[in-house]
């Protein structure tokens, strides 16, 4: 337990260092699975908007 | 105008090339990135392990820096030239920039309470990161105020090119004004001042959110250029059901580039 522990203590700034990644990740993991949706669902809208009308693409 | 119908479609083929690639390599080199900087790199003899924020502080503010010159000369070559995938590059790459500036802030904080003794300072180098942060808010809400799309693009891409003052000023604001803000310790004269054992995450890290941010980009692009597609392929579909069914699908899309 005792390293682990002391690892995650981060030297007494654990409340600041393990935050500071946690808001990073949120933030830039929360934009990039956003994005990615946002991407899918545009894609799979413009194939079936395609589908009836135009079958070359 | 098929110069102009090309050049979105060309960007269509070779960004769907190269979507998985740069969402792969930027997954590999973060997870390095992560690993270097939390486990590998040493505690600082001064700041002890807090110094682990610095090590997405310093690349999320170059990349809240660089994507917003980024947006800048994207809106110049939009307003200069009407280059179609410009205006669509600068209006991708904002809230992304947007993203970076509120890491950046918000990791500055985190590391400055117990460094500093306080959350924030009005020093001059968060206040001028503070404005950036509020010009990319205010371009994303501009664009998006305008009913018609093309005067609410024209009206962001001014405020994009009179923002870049803030640039230089968020730069030198360490050098010009006596702040509580260190001064720079890598992109100065004479070399970086930080130890090899810490620059060396830092530029991983400052890769892994550079690689991250061209993904990025290239999907929202993606996602831009299909919806336009598509609404022009439903006001052709309209015209098609209305009136006599004449040119294929193809010819209806010419004018959603344009």
């Amino acid at each position: 337990m005792g390293a682990l522990a002391t690892y995650f203590a981060m030297g007494g700034y654990a409340g600041f260092v393990w935050p500071a990644y946690g808001i990073a990740a949120a933030v830039l993991g929360g934009l990039a699975l956003h994005s990615w949706r946002h991407y899918r669902a545009s894609r799979d809208a413009l194939a079936a908007a395609q589908r009836p009308r135009d079958s070359r693409e | 105008m098929l110069s102009h119908l090309a050049n979105p479609a060309r960007f269509m083929r070779i960004s769907g090339i190269a979507l998985p690639w740069l969402g792969g390599i930027s997954l590999v080199v973060l997870a390095l990135g992560l690993v270097w900087s939390l486990i590998l790199a040493p505690p600082d003899y001064q700041q002890g392990e807090s110094v682990r924020i610095m090590f997405i502080h310093v690349p999320a503010a170059w990349m809240a820096l660089s994507v917003y010159l980024f947006v800048a000369v994207a809106s110049a070559i939009a307003l200069i030239w009407r280059h179609p995938l410009a205006e669509i590059a600068a209006q991708s790459a904002a809230p992304i920039g947007a993203g970076f500036t509120f890491v950046c802030l918000a990791t500055g904080s985190l590391w400055g309470r117990p460094m500093w003794g306080t959350w924030w300072v009005w020093d001059a180098r968060l206040t001028s990161v503070l404005v950036l942060f509020f010009l990319y808010l205010g371009y994303i809400a501009l664009v998006n105020a305008f009913d018609d799309a093309s005067r609410g693009g024209r009206a962001g891409s001014l405020l994009a090119l009179v923002g870049i003052v803030n640039l230089p000023i968020i730069k030198f604001s360490v050098d010009w004004w006596n702040t509580l803000h260190q001064p720079a310790s890598v992109f100065r004269f004479g070399g970086p001042t930080i130890d090899l054992s810490m620059l060396v995450p830092l530029l991983v890290m400052a890769l892994g959110f550079t690689l991250l941010f061209g993904w990025l980009l290239l999907l929202r692009m993606r996602t831009a250029l299909n919806e336009r597609r598509l609404r022009a392929l439903r006001i052709y579909g309209q015209a098609a059901t209305a009136g006599a069914a004449g040119e294929p699908a193809s010819a209806a899309a010419r004018p959603a580039w344009r």
